[in-house]
C-alpha cells in the first residue's frame, strides 16, 4: 500500500534533485529547469497532504503554483532571450558583472 | 501715564534694533543720534514719571500681559512704577542718555560703531526690566539680559591679545567678558534657588503677594531665601568674593565702564535688596551680615585702590567700595539712604569714569599714573570735571558723595555698630586719599608724558558740554535729601529710617570727624604727588618692594588664589576627564560601535561576487540555518 509518507519522500527527493541543480548549474536556463523541477516537488505534497486530510484546499494551492510558475517562466525566458542577445552567453559566471 | 511707562521701557528697546539694523555695516553717525536721542525720550518719560509720582503720590501698577500662566503658576508681564523703581529709572536712563552721546564721540574710530550702540540699547532696555518688573520672574529675566549685554560689550574689542604692559598686565577682553559672565552665572545660582524657595513657600512671584506672606513663613525658611537672593547680588554688584571680575572688566571699552561697571548695572545688587525690603527687614542676622560684608568691601576695595597705577582699576575698586557703603546702608536697614547714595554716586562715578575716558583717549589708551602728570594745562575741561567728581567721591560739603555717604556712615553710628562706623570714616579717608592722589598724577605734578613722546588733547566739546548734566548733579544732588526723604517716606513704613535724637544731637560732630578724615586724606595726597621742582613725585621702589605694597598691589593675591586654586584644578580635572573619560570611554564606545559595522560590512563585501549562483548558494544555506532554528525551536517548545 502506497501511503502519504512514500509521496512525501519522493516530494522530497525531487525537490532535493531540484535544489541541487539550483545550487550546482551555471546556466541559467537550466537554473529554470531546476526549479521547476523544485516547483513540482512542492506541488506533489501539496497534492498528497491535501488528499490525506480530505482538503481541497492544497490542491487548489497546486494549482496556483503551476499558474504561477507557467508565468514565471513566461517572464523569464523573455529576459533570458534578451540577456542571450546582448551577452552571446547564459553562463553565469560570464554574467557577474555586478561584483561589490 | 500708561503710555509713559511703555515708552520708558521700549524707547531704548526700539533704539537697539535700529542699531543692529546696521549692526554690520560701517560706521554710520545717525545709529549713534538715533539711540541717544531714543534714550533721551525714554528719560523724559522716566522723569515726568517720577515727577508725577512726587505730586501725585500714585504708585502706577500695570499688567502688559499674562505672560506665563500654567497651572498654579500665574506670572503677567506687569510693571510697577513705584519711588524705588521711578528713582532707579529716572537715574539709569539719564546716566544712559550721557553715555550714548559720548560713546559718539568716544568710539567715532570704532569700526563696530553701529553694534556698540545696539548693544548699549539693549543693556538699558534690560536694565529698565529688572528695575520696573513688578515680579521677581521679571527681575531675574531683566538680571540675565543686563548680564548677558555686559558680556558682549566688555568683550566688544573680542579680536583684542593679551598685551603686557609694564607692571600691570593686561588680559584680554574676551577673557574678562568670561570671568565676569562665569561669576555672575554663579552667583544667579543663588538667585534662582531664592526665587524658588520664595514661590516654593509663599505660591506667587509678584513683589505684593510675596511679601505680604512673609509674616507666615518660618524664620529657616526666610533666612535662606534672604541669604541665597543676597548670593545673587553679591555676584552682579561684585561683593567679596566674586569680586575680581570688576576690575578685570575694565578691558571693555570706557563707555561701557561708566554705565555698566559704575552707574547702573553694579547696583542691581543694591537694587534687589531694597526692594525686597520686606524679607531683610525680617532677617535681621542676614541683614547685619550685609552690613558687615559691605563695611568689609568699602574698605577691602580702598585698600587696593591705594597703590593702584592704573586709571579704570581705581576707579573699578572706588566703584567696589562705594557699593560696600551702599549695602552696609541696606543691612543696617537705612534702605533709602542706600538708594539715594545708589543715585548719588551714579552721577559722580559716571562722570569720573567718563573723565577717565577722555584721558585714555588723549593718552592714546595709555592708563599708567605714572606716565601723566600736569594734564590740567591740555585739558582743561576734563580736569574740572574729574575734580569735581573726585570732591563729590571723597565726600567734601556741598557736593553729592558727602550728604549720602555722610548719611551712610551717622547710620553706622546709630545703629551703635562702631566697629563698622570706625571702618566706614577710615575708608571715607582712603576714598579721598586714592581718588585725589589719581587726580593729583594725572593732572598736576610734573610733565612726565612728554619725555614718553605722549601728545594729549582735549575731548570733543560736544562731549564736555554733554557730560556737563552730570557734573551739576554731582554737585547738587545732595542738596535735595530732604524733599527725597519726603518722597520715598510715602511708599511704605519699611523704608523709613530715622536717626535717633542721640544720634541727630551729634550729626555736626560726625559729620565734622568726616570731613576732618576725607580733608587729611587729599591733604596726603597733595603733599605727596601734587607738588613741582625738587618735591615732585618720586616712585620710592624700597617701598614698593615692601610686603604690604605688595599684597595691596596683587589685590590681596585673591585673583592669584583663584587661578591656583580653583581655575588649575578644575583645569586639571578637565583635561582629565576628556582624556581618561570622554576620549577612553564615552568617544571609545561610539567609535567602536561606527568601526565595528564598517568592518563588518567590509569584510562580507566579498560575498557579493556579482555571480548569481553564489547567491543562490547562500540563500540556500541561508534557508537551511532558519530550517534548523524552526526545528529545534519546535523541538524546545
Amino acid at each position: 500500500m502506497i501511503g502519504l509518507s512514500h509521496y512525501l519522500i519522493v516530494s522530497a527527493i525531487i525537490f532535493s534533485i531540484g535544489l541541487v541543480g539550483v545550487l550546482r548549474r551555471r546556466n541559467l536556463l537550466m537554473l529554470f529547469f531546476a526549479t521547476e523541477v523544485m516547483l513540482n516537488g512542492v506541488n506533489i505534497a501539496f497534492a498528497a497532504i491535501s488528499h490525506y486530510y480530505n482538503d481541497l484546499t492544497g490542491q487548489m494551492f497546486a494549482f496556483f503554483i503551476i499558474a504561477i510558475a507557467a508565468s514565471e517562466v513566461a517572464v523569464g525566458l523573455g529576459i533570458l532571450i534578451v540577456l542571450y542577445k546582448k551577452y552571446g552567453s547564459l553562463d553565469l559566471d560570464d554574467l557577474a558583472n555586478m561584483r561589490g | 501715564m500708561e503710555n509713559l511707562v511703555y515708552v520708558a521701557l521700549f524707547a531704548p528697546f526700539v533704539g537697539s534694533l535700529f542699531a543692529s539694523i546696521f549692526g554690520m555695516s560701517e560706521r554710520k553717525m545717525f545709529v549713534g543720534y538715533v539711540a541717544s536721542a531714543l534714550l533721551a525720550t525714554a528719560f523724559v518719560a522716566s522723569a515726568t514719571l517720577a515727577f508725577n509720582l512726587y505730586t501725585t503720590g500714585n504708585v502706577i501698577h500695570l499688567t502688559m500681559m499674562d505672560w506665563i500662566s500654567a497651572g498654579d503658576i500665574n506670572v503677567p508681564f506687569g510693571f510697577v512704577i513705584d519711588q524705588i523703581s521711578v528713582t532707579m529709572m529716572t537715574v539709569v536712563t539719564l546716566v544712559s542718555t550721557i553715555v550714548h552721546i559720548y560713546a559718539i564721540g568716544y568710539m567715532d574710530h570704532d569700526k563696530s560703531f553701529n553694534r556698540f550702540f545696539s548693544y548699549l540699547s539693549a543693556f538699558v532696555f534690560s536694565m529698565m526690566v529688572l528695575v520696573m518688573s513688578d515680579n521677581f520672574l521679571g527681575l531675574f529675566i531683566g538680571w540675565e539680559g543686563v548680564g548677558v549685554c555686559s558680556w558682549l560689550l566688555v568683550g566688544f574689542w573680542y579680536h583684542k591679545p593679551d598685551q603686557t604692559r609694564e607692571e600691570n598686565p593686561s588680559i584680554s577682553p574676551s577673557w574678562a567678558a568670561n570671568e565676569a559672565f562665569i561669576m555672575n552665572r554663579i552667583a544667579d545660582l543663588g538667585m534662582l534657588i531664592g526665587i524658588f524657595i520664595l514661590y516654593w513657600n509663599t505660591g506667587s512671584l509678584q513683589y505684593d503677594e510675596v511679601f505680604a506672606q512673609l509674616p507666615y513663613l518660618s524664620d529657616t525658611i526666610l533666612t535662606t531665601a534672604a541669604i541665597a537672593l543676597f548670593i545673587g547680588a553679591m555676584g552682579k554688584s561684585a561683593q567679596f568674593p566674586l569680586h575680581t571680575w570688576l576690575t578685570d572688566a575694565m578691558e571693555g571699552p570706557t563707555p561701557v565702564s561708566a554705565l555698566i561697571h559704575a552707574a547702573t548695572m553694579v547696583t542691581a545688587g543694591v537694587f534687589l535688596v531694597i526692594r525686597a525690603n520686606p524679607l531683610y527687614a525680617v532677617t535681621p542676622e542676614v541683614s547685619f551680615f550685609i552690613a558687615c560684608l559691605g563695611t568689609f568691601v568699602a574698605f577691602y576695595a580702598a585698600s587696593m585702590a591705594l597703590v593702584e597705577r592704573d586709571l579704570k582699576r581705581i576707579i573699578a575698586y572706588s566703584t567696589l567700595s562705594q557699593l560696600g557703603y551702599m549695602f552696609a546702608a541696606a543691612g543696617l536697614g537705612a534702605y533709602w539712604i542706600a538708594l539715594f547714595h545708589l543715585a548719588a554716586h551714579a552721577f559722580f562715578k559716571a562722570l569720573l569714569f567718563l573723565g577717565g575716558g577722555n584721558v585714555m583717549h588723549a593718552m592714546h589708551d595709555e592708563l599708567d599714573l605714572f606716565k601723566m602728570g600736569e594734564l590740567r594745562k591740555k585739558m582743561k575741561g576734563t580736569w574740572i570735571y574729574m575734580t569735581i567728581a573726585s570732591i563729590a567721591l571723597a565726600g567734601l560739603p556741598p557736593l553729592a558723595g558727602f550728604w549720602s555717604k555722610d548719611a551712610i556712615i551717622e547710620t553706622a553710628f546709630n545703629e551703635s555698630t562702631y566697629v563698622l562706623w570706625f571702618m566706614l570714616v577710615l575708608t571715607a579717608g582712603m576714598t579721598a586719599f586714592y581718588s585725589f592722589r589719581q587726580v593729583f598724577l594725572t593732572f598736576h605734578g610734573e610733565d612726565r608724558h612728554t619725555a614718553l613722546g605722549f601728545h594729549p588733547h582735549e575731548m570733543y566739546t560736544f562731549v564736555l558740554v554733554a557730560m556737563s548734566p552730570l557734573a551739576v548733579l554731582a554737585i547738587i544732588t545732595g542738596w535735595f535729601m530732604d524733599s527725597y526723604k519726603g518722597f520715598i517716606y510715602k511708599l511704605s513704613e519699611n523704608v523709613h529710617y530715622d536717626m535717633s535724637a542721640h544720634t541727630h544731637h551729634l550729626a555736626t560732630y560726625l559729620g565734622l570727624i568726616v570731613i576732618f578724615v576725607a580733608v587729611s586724606g587729599i591733604a596726603l595726597a597733595y603733599y605727596k604727588y601734587a607738588r613741582t621742582g625738587e618735591h615732585a613725585f618720586k616712585r620710592d621702589l624700597e617701598k614698593e618692594d615692601g610686603f604690604v605694597y605688595k599684597l595691596l598691589k596683587n589685590q590681596y593675591y585673591v585673583p592669584k588664589f583663584y587661578e591656583e586654586f580653583i581655575t588649575k584644578p578644575y583645569r586639571i580635572i578637565s583635561e582629565v576627564l576628556w582624556t581618561r573619560v570622554d576620549l577612553k570611554i564615552v568617544d571609545a564606545t561610539v567609535d567602536g560601535i561606527a568601526k565595528f559595522f564598517y568592518h563588518t560590512g567590509d569584510k562580507t563585501r566579498a560575498m557579493q561576487t556579482g555571480n548569481l549562483s553564489n547567491y543562490l548558494n547562500w540563500m540556500a544555506f541561508g534557508a537551511v540555518i532558519l530550517l534548523l532554528i524552526a526545528a529545534i525551536s519546535a523541538m524546545i517548545g
